[in-house]
């Protein structure tokens, strides 16, 4: 990639995306080739949010890359705690290592940290801005499972507050993709993203209920809805429900449909689609390290 | 003298602007900094009657000449304005309203969870939109009541 940072899914190009899932595929076909690759270099984690999954995935992939990476720890645990501001985090942790893996929860976080760093900066999730990581890792598994163009894909869930739906609905518009989103009505996509969806000429739908577009859908990509989105328990199960699916739900979509979802799920998707050839979600988790290794790869060697 | 001229008068050097949306004469101000303590003389026409604008509002800044990025900034609140820069009596220069690409330190993020509203030192950075503005960091759009957004005080 030809960029210094890593802030939005929005700068990317396809041939961005292409080159890092081109390098992701070939990590994941000979990863002892890639062994070495990054020996000597240190990935500093910076988690002002609670994260195993993603941090755990940055890490190994650092790791794998014959990386090391140092993490700042908790935020209870550090500086921040005192009142540092994340712009002097930034300058600090910038003379311990060789990039920064950033997730915040302030929208803007990222972009604002890339201008006090010289070294590049990796958005992890800033708020519910974006999560740009994630989607290459989500777009990789689309092009395993669906294919990129000539895509009808779903997304479903929590629109509003979900970075993975932010980042991936900006990252589609480089490809053929016809993207339906489904949400309640107060959980649907923010203004900013329509209006960038808009600008590059997607083709967009949106949607309260699954059953008007499941039959066409080649991806179906589940979200959760968080409780603490709706004023009340009783509000939340009754809106929630609408949005899970199980066995029967699928009955009318397409056998070859993939499911998706970014992990973790609470009862979104049911069990029992788990050893179905729906499921594509631990597929999708594990494609996080080849990714975020051609990711880290590409940022640290600057091509 | 007539009527117009009574209700602001003419200056000797400065900058007159003119066609101001009705009510922004106030933000205009507040935009540009002016809040008289630099000594500068100020005079307000406020819902002054207009064939183009229905009612607009003048305001005369004595002895300040604006820059055209000051002037571009303005274009968010009050699109119609005109700019006379004013050098002994005489219009000695005229300035378009353009809309700039970007503004900066001018508007405050309505979004309180954007970085820019946190601790931070960092100034507020919106870019220009069709009929809006969008902050560059958290990417929230404003479309009405940009005034509303000011930040300043
Ligand atoms: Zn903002």
């Amino acid at each position: 990639m030809r960029h210094d940072h890593l802030i939005s899914a929005n700068q990317l190009t396809r041939e961005d995306i292409e080159a890092v899932l081109d390098r992701a595929a070939d990590i994941a076909e000979n990863p002892a080739a890639f062994r070495e690759q990054q020996a000597g270099s240190v990935l500093a984690l910076c988690f002002f949010e609670p994260s195993t999954r993603t941090k755990m995935s940055f890490d190994t992939a650092m790791k794998r890359l014959g990386g090391d990476t140092t993490d700042m720890g908790s935020v209870e645990s550090s500086s921040v705690k005192k009142g540092e501001s994340l712009a002097d985090t930034v300058r600090v942790i910038q003379g311990y290592a060789d990039a920064i893996v950033l997730r915040h929860p302030s929208e803007g976080a990222a972009k604002m940290a890339s201008e006090f760093a010289d070294v590049p900066i990796v958005n992890a999730g800033d708020g519910a801005g974006q999560h740009p990581s994630q989607t290459l890792l989500d777009l990789f598994t689309i092009r395993e499972n669906a294919g990129l163009d000539d895509l009808t894909i779903g997304i479903m869930g929590d629109l509003k507050y979900g970075r993975t739906v932010h980042s991936l609905a900006s990252a589609l518009t480089n490809f053929d993709a016809r993207q339906h989103f489904i949400s309640p009505e107060s959980l649907r996509l923010p203004r900013s993203v329509r209006f960038d969806l808009h600008e590059e000429g997607a083709q967009v739908r949106e949607h309260t209920d699954l059953d008007e577009v499941l039959s066409e859908l080649d991806v179906l990509y589940v979200t959760r809805i968080q409780r603490e989105r709706f004023p009340d328990e009783n509000e939340y199960h009754k809106v929630a429900g609408e949005y899970q699916i199980d066995l029967d739900t699928l009955d009318a979509a397409s056998d070859d449909l993939t499911v998706m979802h970014p992990l973790p799920r609470v009862d979104e998707i049911a069990p029992e689609i788990d050893e179905t050839a729906y499921a594509t979600y631990f597929e999708q988790a594990h494609n996080g390290v080849p990714v975020r290794m051609a990711l880290l790869d590409s940022l640290l060697t600057h091509e | 003298m007539s009527e117009h001229e009574l209700r602001v008068s003419k200056i000797r050097n400065g900058t007159v602007i003119d066609h101001v949306s009705g009510g922004q004469a106030l933000n205009v101000l507040a935009i540009l900094g002016i809040d008289g303590e630099a000594g500068e003389s100020v005079s307000l026409g406020i819902n002054v009657p207009s064939d183009r604008l229905g009612k607009k509002d003048i305001v005369k800044v004595e002895d300040r000449e604006l820059s055209q990025s000051e002037v571009d900034v303005l274009s968010l609140i009050a699109p119609e304005a005109t700019i006379n820069i004013v050098r002994d009596y005489e219009v000695a220069d005229k300035l378009r309203v353009e809309r700039p690409d970007f503004v900066t330190g001018v508007l405050s993020c309505p979004n309180r969870n954007c970085i820019t509203q946190a601790n931070e030192p960092v100034v507020s950075k919106f870019d220009v939109v069709d009929d809006g503005v969008r902050c560059t960091y958290c990417s929230t759009i404003v479309r009405e009541d940009i005034a509303d957004h000011l930040d300043v005080d």
